[in-house]
């Protein structure tokens, strides 16, 4: 039978009439979306056994509560706690991208020895019995040339079992070089060691707060326990205010009640004029000041000599009108600034620009933590108190042999601690010292949670003060700027891989310890450093060995913690929660027993910054965001995804300036500029933006990385490159709030 | 010549050509579709859960349980049939198998699941069980009384099993455990709200 064009038309039609009575086309259609979502290169986990493992995240000091899914072995998505003390099931940008530090391609795989030039990049893998012998016998020789003393440690805390146990090996070693990586901590404890006599972290109550005076803390930009201040902050809206004073529109300031923009690093002038508002209108708490304070009212001393109190010398030095001069905050507005906080029921201030990762002057934390003294709200509801620090790491003293008795009699290579206002650590003088050889070299240098090459200002002098330490030593997990630089990398466990203790959250009012575990099995061949820490003391065996008893790291912390370990795996935290602080009668360790104003009247000035007015007529300071994680951890790829291309355009970054000082400048909206500081220049993009002070320039930091991968490498520039670290002369802490520039057109 | 005569005898054979045309779609729409489309698996052992279901004390729950906390355990793992399937209780030659090619080895079975959803749905069993106080029966029918395993069934373009779309393939189903598809999920959900409509997150997370 032959078909013709009709038949075969009639046979399509019939065909296609029949295929429509049937399912085949709809269910066809729906396989087809489904086979679309399953093809085979779209990266889906694989199936398995689904459970949920709960964890504290340490990717920066807050301590949320986390509860990971798991198909099996694998980690799926990291989601905060409901109900957890810190974070209630919130979690910032960073904790929730976790998964792509764990396993993304900057993690270090496994111990790795420098073979080429420093910071070339050039490795070779080793196993980890070469990598302990080699960094055994390094030790073992400086030691045994009486050199203990020039081995430091560079930790991105003191808290904790891991920073203890470096510190006690270093001091069993001989060396009382143990640094902490600097921070508002510093600046905090400082002010409560002068003014209260002490040693303690700093507690908010911000909860219970009804007027947040914020001396550029970026509340909602990862200030203290980022996660607890957000929701700090959604609890304060409705009932209490938040006034931010900062010179630039942040996201605190603009989700502030008030914004009182200031020219920058004049704080604490502002912090005294209120004082004298507060004074002169006799708005401070009498009794607090008249009881528990010494050095208010000018007083004779044992010579008969007077002595001016802090009353006569704020009212002398700290005219509205002088105070505007600097600050650029009108004389109205620090008047009503002042009544406002001082008539508040529980009003508190507080101190750190942006993250605060960087320590202010001790004139500065003084001036603001003298304000709350002024107003009364030390150790009360809603105010500032010292929290005493963790007391559960009760080792004996690291026993000493003739070595190490030598060596911890030499000064510290930073001269920390080595007067009453100076700070217990100064990372910022090893750079100097490692530079100069002075007090003496040093020989080597462990770090540990830390990337000092790219958080310190004037990265090139640290890099070159680098160059001058023999051997430099990373514990990173990740391929960092330090990691780069080392010689030999040993990897810690990452933070989802191990048992990790976590003292007090920075910020919160009441002591705690967290405790992080495994929520997967160690994803590469990587070794605790408190595992390493014990193998090289037995390596080099004696009083070392004796300083380090345990099997292995497990077990020293498992030790350590004692009873707390099984309510710690059960419950993830433990909270003193019967805990006060202390009656103003009881709360203060000074010589008098009571709060010191004079110690702040004792100080000098404000610190001024790097670079003459004539050639620099510009102000560059750095500012912080919560979608730019800028410690010892990068931007994982989601993270940089969110930057907002006025930060970040492909590899372009954007500094912020004023109309006005575009206008003056002769610069337009993203058009391109020369940055210029004494400390380098370089090429940047312009934001014409109002919420910034005419005569600012604003960059943000976290960027410009050299390291990790090509998601977050080459994007932008790293502030601290154009930034010098300046010392404050009395606290000897890094206090460069900024750094003259100049902006001109490419 | 006469154009009517001409058209007469074609126009039959046109609609002829048409329900051949309609035959062979229909045909092949219904069966050899269905056919094409699902590749067919036996389970590595032929389960009996008839048999299960009374020798143990909890029912469903006795193998298929709830974690500490709150998550559903799902298919069992080796580690829970050694606590019975130590060595060969009975005689039977699938228990045999099992004991030989699993336990003595330590693998685990690789079980075909019939009501496997997609990653992109977040199903919570303690919600349903324990919160809304479902049957088991609801969604995987009576799969309890059992005493072989059915064939298994995959789809060879999406991979997942035929439960899900169901056994009819026009899609109809006559008891609610006939289909697991998104609007068979809604269809409960609508109906139990009381007018409330569920929003996408709640399983799509």
């Amino acid at each position: 039978m032959k078909i013709d064009r009709r038949g075969f038309l009639s046979l399509g039609v019939g065909a296609a009439a029949g295929i429509v009575v049937t399912p085949l086309p709809w269910k066809l259609t729906d396989d087809l979306s489904i086979w679309t979502q399953n093809w085979p290169w779209t990266p889906v986990p694989a199936d398995g056994e689904k459970a949920y493992a709960k964890s504290v995240c340490s990717l920066c000091p807050g301590g949320c509560g986390i509860s990971v899914r798991k198909v099996e072995d694998r980690a799926i998505k990291i989601e905060g706690i409901e109900g957890h003390p810190v974070n209630d099931g919130g979690i910032c940008i960073l904790g929730l991208s976790g998964l792509q530090t764990l396993y993304g391609p900057t993690r270090v795989k496994q111990p790795l020895m420098r073979s080429g030039n420093r910071g070339e990049g050039r490795w070779q893998k080793v196993d980890w019995d070469t990598a302990l012998a080699e960094i055994t016998k390094r030790l073992a020789e400086i030691r045994k040339a009486g050199q203990a003393h020039t081995v430091a440690c560079v930790a991105g805390s003191d808290q904790g079992t891991v920073p203890q146990l470096l510190k006690r090996f270093l001091a069993a070693y001989g060396s009382s070089n143990f640094i902490r990586t600097p921070s508002i901590r510093d600046s905090y404890e400082l002010a409560f060691k002068t003014m209260q006599g002490s040693e303690a972290s700093a507690g908010f109550d911000l909860f219970n707060s009804d007027f947040v005076l914020s001396f550029g803390s970026g509340v909602i930009e990862g200030w203290g326990s980022p996660v607890y201040m957000f929701r700090a902050n959604s609890e304060l809206r409705g009932k209490g205010k938040i006034v931010q004073i900062e010179p630039r529109l942040s996201n605190t300031a603009a989700k502030s009640d008030k914004w009182v923009p200031i020219n920058p690093g004049t704080e604490a002038v502002l912090a005294l004029g209120l004082a004298h508002e507060i004074i002169k209108e006799s708005l401070y708490n009498k009794e607090f000041v008249e009881k528990y304070a010494a050095g208010f009212e000018s007083w004779e001393d044992a010579k008969g000599q007077k002595q001016k109190g802090f009353k006569d010398w704020v009212l002398e030095n700290y005219w509205p009108a002088s105070v505007a001069n600097i600050t650029g905050v009108k004389p109205a507005v620090i008047h009503e600034l002042a009544v406002s906080f001082a008539k508040a029921s529980k009003p508190v201030a507080l101190c750190g620009r942006g993250q605060g990762n960087t320590p202010v002057s001790l004139f500065e934390s003084m001036a603001i933590h003298a304000l709350n003294a002024l107003v009364g709200n030390i150790n009360q509801k809603g105010g500032i108190s010292a929290v005493p620090f963790a007391d559960y790491i009760n080792w004996p003293k690291a026993p000493a042999d003739a070595v190490a008795e030598a060596g911890l009699q030499q000064p510290r290579i930073d001269g920390a601690q080595s007067d009453p206002f100076a700070s217990r650590y100064l990372l910022n003088r090893v750079v100097n010292a490692a530079e100069s050889g002075k007090p003496y070299a040093l020989q080597a240098l462990l770090v540990w949670e830390a990337d000092p090459i790219y958080t310190l200002s004037g990265s090139a002098a640290v890099k070159a003060a680098f160059d001058k330490i023999p051997f430099v030593v990373s514990f990173s997990s990740h391929m960092n700027e330090t990691a780069q630089y080392a010689d030999l990398i040993l990897p810690d466990h990452f933070y989802l891989e191990r048992y990790q203790d976590i003292p007090t959250p920075l910020g919160m009012a009441v002591p705690s310890i967290s405790l992080s575990r495994p929520v997967v099995k160690p994803q590469f061949d990587t070794k605790y450093t408190g595992d390493v820490l014990i193998q090289v003391a037995k390596g080099i065996g004696g009083n070392l060995a004796e300083a380090m008893p345990w099997k292995d790291y497990e077990q020293c912390l498992k030790e350590t913690l004692g009873d707390h370990w099984d309510k710690l795996n059960a419950k993830g935290m433990l909270i003193a929660e019967q805990y006060q602080p202390p009656a103003w009668d009881k709360a203060f360790k000074t010589a008098s027993g009571k709060f010191e104003f004079c110690a702040l009247t004792a100080i000098g000035e404000t610190v001024s910054i790097e670079g003459d007015k004539e050639s620099y007529p510009l102000t560059l300071i750095p500012y912080d965001s919560m979608r730019l994680a800028n410690g010892f951890i990068g931007d994982p790829p989601f993270v940089i995804k969110t930057v907002s291309d006025r930060i970040l355009k492909k590899k372009d970054i954007f500094v912020e300036i004023n109309p006005e000082t575009a206008k003056q400048y002769g610069l337009a909206d993203g058009k391109s500029a020369v940055l210029e500081t004494p400390r380098g220049s370089a090429r940047v993009r312009v934001n014409v933006f109002e919420g910034i002070v005419p005569g600012v320039i604003a960059m943000p930091r976290g960027l410009g990385h050299k390291a990790y991968d090509k998601f977050l490498a080459g994007k932008g520039l790293n502030v601290n490159e154009f930034i010098g670290s300046v010392e404050d002369p009395v606290s000897g802490l890094d206090a460069a709030w900024g750094i003259r520039a100049k902006l001109t057109i490419a | 010549m006469d154009g009517k005569g001409q058209e007469s005898g074609p126009r039959g054979i046109l609609v002829l050509y048409f329900f051949i045309g309609f035959t062979i779609s229909v045909i092949i729409g219904w069966i050899i579709f269905p056919k094409l489309l699902y590749s067919q698996k036996k389970q590595p052992i032929d389960f009996n859960h008839a048999l299960h279901v009374e020798s143990v004390a909890e029912g469903c729950e006795s193998c298929h349980f709830f974690r500490e906390d709150g998550s559903f355990s799902g298919i069992p793992k080796l580690a829970q049939c050694i606590e019975c399937h130590e060595s060969a209780m009975g005689e039977n030659p699938e228990e045999a198998k099992f004991v030989e090619e699993y336990v003595a080895k330590g693998i685990e079975v690789p079980w075909l699941s019939y009501s496997r959803q997609p990653d992109c749905v977040f199903f919570s069993h303690a919600a349903h069980i324990k919160m809304a106080e479902l049957e088991c029966k609801i969604c995987h029918g009576p799969i309890g009384e059992s005493e072989h395993s059915r064939i298994y069934e995959e789809n060879r373009l999406t991979g997942y099993s035929r439960d899900i779309w169901g056994k009819n393939i026009a899609g109809i189903k006559q008891n609610s455990w006939d289909r697991m598809k998104m609007d068979d999920c809604a269809e409960c959900h609508a109906d139990m709200g009381g007018g409330r409509k569920d929003a996408c997150f709640v399983c799509h997370k």
